[in-house]
């Protein structure tokens, strides 16, 4: 029985129509490709519209057409639509193609001619696939209903949370000793000035309290396997060296440890902790842990202070590194960010000025809780400042460093303009390229922060330098920008200087993003699967990003992508299982001839080979389709759904166009 | 190592010390210096904006001889890219040959015409073919910090020297220059691994004004004190130099500078190649010290000084100081 | 003036990487010369080397392989796969006679999409200069029967 084939020309507006001469490509279809079973060719406005999906289905049920060629956008965008109009027209969904030419024709090409043709290369390659296409079934994959939350910051509490609430079993894996994250660092948060831990911490105590949450601290992620549905990960459960069922945190070891060290993490390197701590007071769980490296115990062999002290005997120097597996069904991450190292500007002096600070060393100083009580004072830790310039754009928005826009340094520059007015009464200088304050209410704090009398200079600041050249510079640090809007070099000589550092993906994010299979973008953030309409999913099923691992932002839209993953993962749990695309490999066992050629190419063991019948044979359960068998197996026995052997020849004499009704070389003549 | 070596006019006459300090220094170290045969003046710092295609053929003309020179079969003198490589001191002279070696590569229209103007010589450059280098990069990278600190015999030890680079030797970003434009610091740890005390010289890389004496002598003037007077507060006894251009501007016209701001600097300018060969123990009159004009006799006396600085006194209990970025407890 | 020759090009994408890349060049507008033609793969390792040959018998000028960076393959380690038979299948098309340039590895992640039109321009360009392959001049091969006519026949 001839196969009876519809194509389906997309002019997408004029996305498409504006380039490639649709109408030319659809009656070049119906003529040209008759032969090939092309029984109707039609174009039409928009193919994704409910008008073009019924065009295609009142033409199946009409015409009795047994395949469907749709020349639209990128199947990536579209291919379920109209895979999903076949269905609903009685066609299996698999007999449908969507061939790209938007995204890879009309967008790409200027020369309407050259791209007309492609687009009829393309049809055709489309139109000889479908030929080879099979019905057939998706698989259906159940979901296991816990969900693993990496990243105890703002996104992936908010995320662990909502998910908790609805019931279902979450595992919360931190690396540091508590959650918190970056804005437990924080003092006060923009624009409402509210302090960042009066807000965080009732939700760190929701999700330290929860029963759904097993929260799992000074731990990090070492290995995931599986795939949507079904994931098996292991988790490094760190030595704590304390006993958490014993501890009651009552901070005695804290007190009695002689061990002082910098804190370059929840300090950011501004004040000192000890050897055995927790981050901060309402750390979450308050047990603190044991820092192995600069543990005098650990290094010298003696001490033992915080064991000789604890009253409850919970030290236990012996505790080893743990290797804890879980069964999870979905996986968020929330990973977040790293503070751009401001030395890498050695112009503006950080590093080598003592005065110069980073915006995460300002966060912690005026923090009331921080290594100065919240006094804004320079590095002697006593003297007020009676000037401070704040240097916006800080490895942002800079081609020798990020291009990017770290979107919060704007607002964060303006909360320390105020924070240290309020403070000491300081003149302060707020030193800006663009003033971004584009969200609600933010507008309307830089206007209040300029009224209380801050200057703003627009003007990237070109030096920080102690080298007084005028008087009245001695002993100062002189900023020296061009005020762009004056027209002037302007050097204003200031007490003290913050950087607002940009944000950066973390230093190991390239490794974490090859741990879970993600892509990362050339600056290093997390892929999402779509920028606008799919932004929380990845090119991965079954794992979602939240927060700043997706890119820089602020806390409020950090929650919103935590609450935002954690609905897609209850929506995922509610629905028991997922369908998925049947791309999956088989073996021909009458063709096999148990070379085993194809038995340790798969990376996820999914051929097995039997003794008995000296054969392969791949598990479909284990299988994810890439394929890597099919080519290689040098008997052509097995098979690969969807990416067919026949299927990608008969695309390549299509897109040569060797299928023409007259044959090419008339073609060719011709033109 | 060898290098083909590209001395300049200035090294001729009013950086002769920067000549045989360098050339008493490379001996030392083993670095075979080349000179170039009939070399020419490569235009300084104006001539590209009077006539491009002269500017070109002139420089051109150094590189088309380095070439000729360097290639010659059996001179064992090329790297492992396959190029030559030549080394020119003056920061001016490297600017010229490095950036005509660039732009005579990207601009075939401009290559086209140098090699025409050359070929009137019986000449032909071929971008790419040669590599050139300032000579503080060699010391830096090729001979290395461990090799030099070895060869110290006697430490400068009590000297408090700015390191002053200028602006030509930094920028603009051809590749291959200097770490950092803005703040570079190979020269600082040069003159560490000699045993002096290194100022951290905020201006190190701002301009000396270059040839604005004989333009806008006012401009200058104010552009040298900035320097001169940056590196007092400092305390540095000595500016140590990289060109001839700034030791020429820093050295001659300190006398007016003191004149017009009614200031009184006695800042000795010297060379890197002096102090290299001073810390290895080389005969001072070998390395051209007493041709420059603010004498630096007072200052070197000081080598061997106890250090003014010193170690840093410790933590007291009560302390409030916030560590530094980077700091250990 | 002489028709300058439009070389084609066949080109085998990832469908996790370069061929987002490949989108990605197109949802950003950025140019390149209409001469690829692009087959969407589930991974580069599932490039059968004979769909090479078969595009270079059939009329291509060249074939592009593109597939995720070294350690960044959606299926762990497959693209390791697509290039150890991409560097044999190159010898032994030098043996045939066909210069090596017509046949290109690229890796292209799926944010590279500026990087792949590159690419894709940069091998336009080269393969212009060699000119036609010519492989399947001396007759356009008989074109690949119905599929229905073609049913494999499975002994029972």
């Amino acid at each position: 029985m001839a196969e009876r084939i519809g194509v389906y020309v997309c002019h997408c507006g004029s996305n498409i129509a504006g380039v490639v001469d649709v109408v030319q490509v659809a009656q070049w279809a119906a003529g040209r490709l008759k032969h090939r079973g092309v029984i109707i060719a039609r174009d039409y406005k928009f193919m994704c519209s409910s008008l073009g999906q019924e065009l295609i289905e009142q033409d199946i049920k009409e015409l009795g057409l047994t395949r469907v060629v749709v020349a639209a956008c990128s199947p990536h965008l579209h291919e379920q639509t109209f895979r999903n109009a076949c269905a609903r027209a009685g066609l299996n969904p698999y007999l449908c193609e969507l061939v790209s030419i938007r995204e890879q024709v009309s967008w790409v090409h200027t020369d309407k001619v050259a791209a007309t043709e492609k687009a009829k290369a393309v049809t055709s390659g489309g139109v000889e696939r479908v030929l080879w296409d099979e019905p057939l079934e998706p698989l259906r994959v159940p979901i296991h209903p816990a969900t693993l939350v990496v990243g105890g910051g703002i996104a992936g509490i908010q995320a662990a949370l909502e998910i908790a609430d609805g019931g279902h079993r979450v595992y919360l894996v931190e690396r540091e000793p508590s959650i918190g994250g970056h804005m437990a660092q924080f003092d006060k948060t923009f624009p409402t000035l509210d302090c960042a831990a009066c807000i965080l911490t009732p939700k760190m105590v929701s999700v330290g309290m929860h029963p759904n949450i097993t929260m799992m601290t000074w731990s990090e992620v070492e290995k995931v396997e599986g795939y949507v549905g079904n994931f098996t990960v292991t988790v490094r459960q760190k030595a704590r060296c304390v006993k958490t069922d014993l501890c009651t945190g009552c901070g005695v070891c804290e007190e009695k440890c002689p061990k002082k060290v910098v804190d370059n993490v929840f300090e950011a390197g501004l004040g000192y902790r000890k050897a055995i701590y927790t981050p901060f007071a309402q750390a979450v769980p308050k047990y603190p842990v044991i820092d192995r490296e600069n543990c005098t115990y650990f290094q010298k062999g003696t001490c033992k202070a915080c064991e000789k002290f604890c009253p409850t005997g919970a030290i236990d120097f012996s505790q080893q590194d743990e290797l804890i597996t879980l069964q999870v069904g979905n996986i968020v991450l929330a990973t977040g960010f790293d503070l751009f190292d401001s030395r890498r500007i050695p112009q503006y002096g950080y590093g080598r000025l003592a005065n110069v600070f980073t915006s995460l060393e300002f966060e912690r100083m005026c923090n009331a809780a921080g290594p100065t009580n919240g006094n804004v004072v320079l590095r002697d830790g006593l003297t007020a400042p009676k000037t401070v310039g704040i240097i916006h754009c800080v490895g942002s928005r800079d081609k020798n460093f990020n291009n990017y826009c770290s979107a919060i340094c704007c607002m964060q520059s303006l909360k320390f303009a105020h924070i240290v007015k309020e403070r000491t009464g300081a003149e302060v200088y707020n030193f800006y390229i663009d003033m971004r304050t584009a969200a609600k209410a933010y507008d309307e704090f830089d206007q209040r922060v300029r009224d209380e009398g801050t200057h703003v200079i627009r003007g990237r600041a070109a030096e920080v330098t102690d080298a007084a050249r005028m008087p009245g510079e001695e002993g100062k640090l002189i900023i020296q920008a061009e005020d762009t809007l004056i027209g002037r070099q302007r050097r204003i000589p200031v007490d003290m200087v913050l950087l607002a550092a940009g944000l950066e993906p973390r230093r190991d994010a390239k490794q974490t993003a090859q741990l879970f299979g993600l892509s990362c973008s050339a600056d290093g953030w997390f892929i999402e699967k779509h920028p606008k309409l799919d932004p929380v999913a990845t090119m991965t099923e079954g794992i979602f990003i939240a927060g700043c691992v997706q890119g820089p932002k602020d806390i409020p839209n950090s929650v919103v992508q935590g609450a935002a993953a954690a609905a897609r993962v209850q929506g995922r749990i509610q629905q028991k299982e997922i369908s998925l695309e049947p791309v999956r490999a088989s073996i021909n066992e009458h063709r096999c001839s148990g070379c085993r050629i194809c038995n340790n190419l798969c990376p996820f063991n999914a051929i097995l080979f039997h003794d008995d019948r000296m054969v392969s044979e791949i598990n479909p359960a284990l299988c994810q389709g890439c394929g890597t068998c099919v080519a290689a197996c040098p008997a052509g026995a097995i098979s690969g759904t969807v990416f067919s052997n026949e299927q990608i020849l008969a695309q390549i004499q299509g897109l040569l166009m060797l299928n023409l009704n007259g044959g090419r070389v008339e073609e060719l003549v011709a033109a | 190592m060898n290098y083909g070596y590209y001395p300049g006019c200035s090294l001729e006459r009013n950086a002769a010390a920067y000549d045989v300090s360098t050339r008493a220094v490379a001996a030392h170290l083993g670095l075979g210096l080349d000179e170039l045969e009939d070399w020419n003046c490569c235009g300084a710092t104006e001539y590209i904006a009077i006539n491009k295609l002269a500017a070109y053929a002139l420089i051109g003309r150094n590189l088309a001889l380095a070439q000729k020179q360097l290639h010659a079969p059996g001179n064992g003198r090329l790297a492992a890219d396959g190029r030559a490589q030549l080394v020119a001191p003056c920061s001016a002279c490297f600017l010229n040959l490095r950036k005509a070696d660039r732009y005579l590569q990207d601009d075939e229209t401009l290559r086209t015409a140098t090699n025409e103007a050359l070929a009137a010589g019986g000449l032909r450059y071929d971008p790419g073919t040669i590599f050139v280098r300032h000579l503080l990069d060699v010391m830096v990278n090729d001979v290395g910090f461990e090799e030099i600190k070895r060869r110290v015999t006697k430490p400068l030890t009590g000297l408090r020297v700015a390191p002053y680079y200028g602006c030509l030797l930094v920028r603009p970003r051809l590749g291959g220059e200097l770490s950092n434009a803005e703040y570079p610091t190979e020269l600082d740890q040069l003159m560490k691994a000699l045993g002096a005390e290194v100022v951290d010289f905020p201006l190190k890389a701002h301009c000396c004004g270059g040839h604005m004496t004989q333009i806008s002598a006012e401009v200058a003037y104010e552009l040298l004190r900035r320097l001169l007077q940056n590196a007092a507060d400092y305390k540095a006894d000595v500016i140590v130099t990289l060109c001839p251009m700034c030791q020429l501007n820093l050295d001659a016209y300190q006398s007016r500078v003191n004149q017009h701001f009614g200031a009184g600097f006695n800042l000795p300018i010297l060379y890197f190649t002096q102090m290299m060969g001073l810390a290895f123990g080389l005969d001072e009159k070998a390395l051209g010290f007493g041709k420059e004009i603010v004498s630096a006799a007072a200052a070197l006396a000081k080598i061997g000084e106890p250090p003014k600085a010193g170690a840093p006194a410790r933590r007291r209990k009560d302390d409030k100081a916030l560590p530094m970025p980077g700091a250990k407890p | 003036m002489t028709e300058q020759f439009e070389p084609v090009i066949i080109g085998f994408t990832c469908n996790w990487c370069s061929y987002r890349a490949a989108d990605l060049a197109g949802t950003a507008r950025i140019k390149y010369p209409p001469n690829i033609r692009l087959i969407r793969l589930m991974c580069s390792g599932r490039l059968d080397p004979t769909f090479v040959l078969q595009a270079l018998a059939s009329g291509a000028d060249g074939v592009m392989i593109t597939g995720c960076h070294p350690g960044e393959c959606h299926y762990l380690e497959q693209n390791y796969k697509a290039m150890r038979r991409f560097l044999l299948l190159r010898r032994m098309l030098t043996q045939m006679g066909i210069e090596p340039q017509r046949v290109k590895l690229v890796w292209a992640s799926a944010a590279e999409g500026a990087r792949l039109a590159q690419e894709i321009t940069a091998m336009v360009e080269e393969v212009r200069a060699l000119g036609p392959l010519n492989w399947g001049k001396v007759e356009v091969p008989a074109f690949s029967p119905h599929p229905s006519s073609l049913k494999e026949e499975v002994p029972a």
